[in-house]
C-alpha cells in the first residue's frame, strides 16, 4: 500500500495575504436592500458588532436610500421622475415591507406587533443606538440623484455622509468582515 | 454559588438580542478594571455571545449560572 498521504500540507496551507493589506477589526457592510426584515438584520448586526468593538460602516445604496428619507421633512423643486420615485418608494425605515409575507400589509403588521410583544428594539430605537455606539452611515451618491432623493430629506444621523464606490472599496479593503445585505 | 463579589449587577431581563452585548458594551467601563459585572438575562443566545463579546472585546466571562429563572453571566473588565 502507498502510505503517501493524499494532500502534502503545504496545499492546506492558506493563501499568504498581499503584502501591505493590514486587516483591521472592522465590519464594512452594503445595504442594498429596502426591505423591513433586511434592514433589521443589518441594524442588529451593524450593533453588535459596534458593541463587540469593531469600527462599523454602513453604505446605503440603491432602496436602502429610501429607508434613509424622514418622512417629517418635505422639499420642493422635484422633476416629474423624481416625483414618481418618491411617491412610489417608501418614506423611511417605518415604512418599509417585509421581503417575504407582506400580504398587502398584514403579515408587516403583524411581524411588527409581534416584535412589540417580544420586546426586541425598532428600526427606530437600533438607529438611535447605533448613533450612540459611532456607527457610520455613508450614503450612495449616485443612487440618491437616480432615485431622486435630495440630501435634505434624509434623517438627521450624527456620522453621516454621501459618498461613491471608491469611498465603500477603501474601507472594505481594509475590514476583515464585509457584508451585502 | 458563585463565590465572585460582583461590583454591580445589571437587569437585563427581557431583553432579547442585540440588546444584551449593546448594553453590556456600554456599561462595562463603569466599572474598574478587574471588576466583575453580574448580568441577568432572560436571553439563551447571551450564553454563547457573552463570551464571543468578551473575546473580542478583550473583556472576559469568568462564570456562568443557569438552572434558575434567568441566566447569570460574570463579566470581568480587563481593559
Amino acid at each position: 500500500m502507498n502510505a503517501e498521504p493524499t494532500r502534502k500540507p503545504e496545499e492546506s496551507a492558506p493563501a499568504p495575504k498581499p503584502a501591505g493589506v493590514v486587516l483591521e477589526n472592522k465590519l464594512s457592510m452594503v445595504v442594498f436592500s429596502g426591505d423591513l426584515d433586511k434592514l433589521l438584520a443589518a441594524m442588529i448586526i451593524a450593533t453588535g458588532a459596534a458593541a463587540m468593538g469593531m469600527k462599523v460602516v454602513m453604505f446605503f445604496t440603491f432602496w436602502g436610500t429610501a429607508a434613509l428619507r424622514d418622512p417629517k421633512k418635505k422639499v420642493g423643486g422635484k422633476d416629474f421622475m423624481s416625483k414618481m420615485f418618491g411617491w412610489m418608494l417608501p418614506k423611511g425605515r417605518n415604512a418599509l415591507k417585509l421581503s417575504q409575507m407582506h400580504m398587502a400589509g398584514m403579515g408587516t403588521a403583524m411581524l411588527k406587533g409581534l416584535m412589540k410583544k417580544k420586546n426586541a428594539p425598532t428600526l427606530d430605537q437600533l438607529f438611535e443606538i447605533a448613533a450612540q455606539l459611532g456607527v457610520e452611515i455613508k450614503v450612495c451618491e449616485m443612487s440618491m440623484d437616480l432615485m431622486g432623493f435630495k440630501h435634505e430629506e434624509i434623517i438627521d444621523y450624527p456620522n453621516l455622509d454621501y459618498v461613491g464606490v471608491a469611498t465603500f472599496l477603501a474601507n472594505s479593503g481594509k475590514s476583515a468582515n464585509q457584508l451585502f445585505i | 454559588m458563585s463565590d465572585i463579589t460582583p461590583a454591580k449587577i445589571l437587569d437585563l431581563k427581557g431583553l432579547p438580542c442585540p440588546m444584551p452585548v449593546v448594553k453590556m458594551s456600554q456599561e462595562i467601563g463603569s466599572v474598574n478594571v478587574g471588576e466583575v459585572i453580574e448580568v441577568h438575562t432572560t436571553d439563551p443566545g447571551s450564553l454563547s455571545d457573552f463570551p464571543a463579546w468578551a473575546e473580542t472585546s478583550g473583556n472576559e466571562v469568568v462564570d456562568t449560572e443557569q438552572g434558575g429563572e434567568f441566566i447569570k453571566i460574570f463579566v470581568k473588565r480587563n481593559n
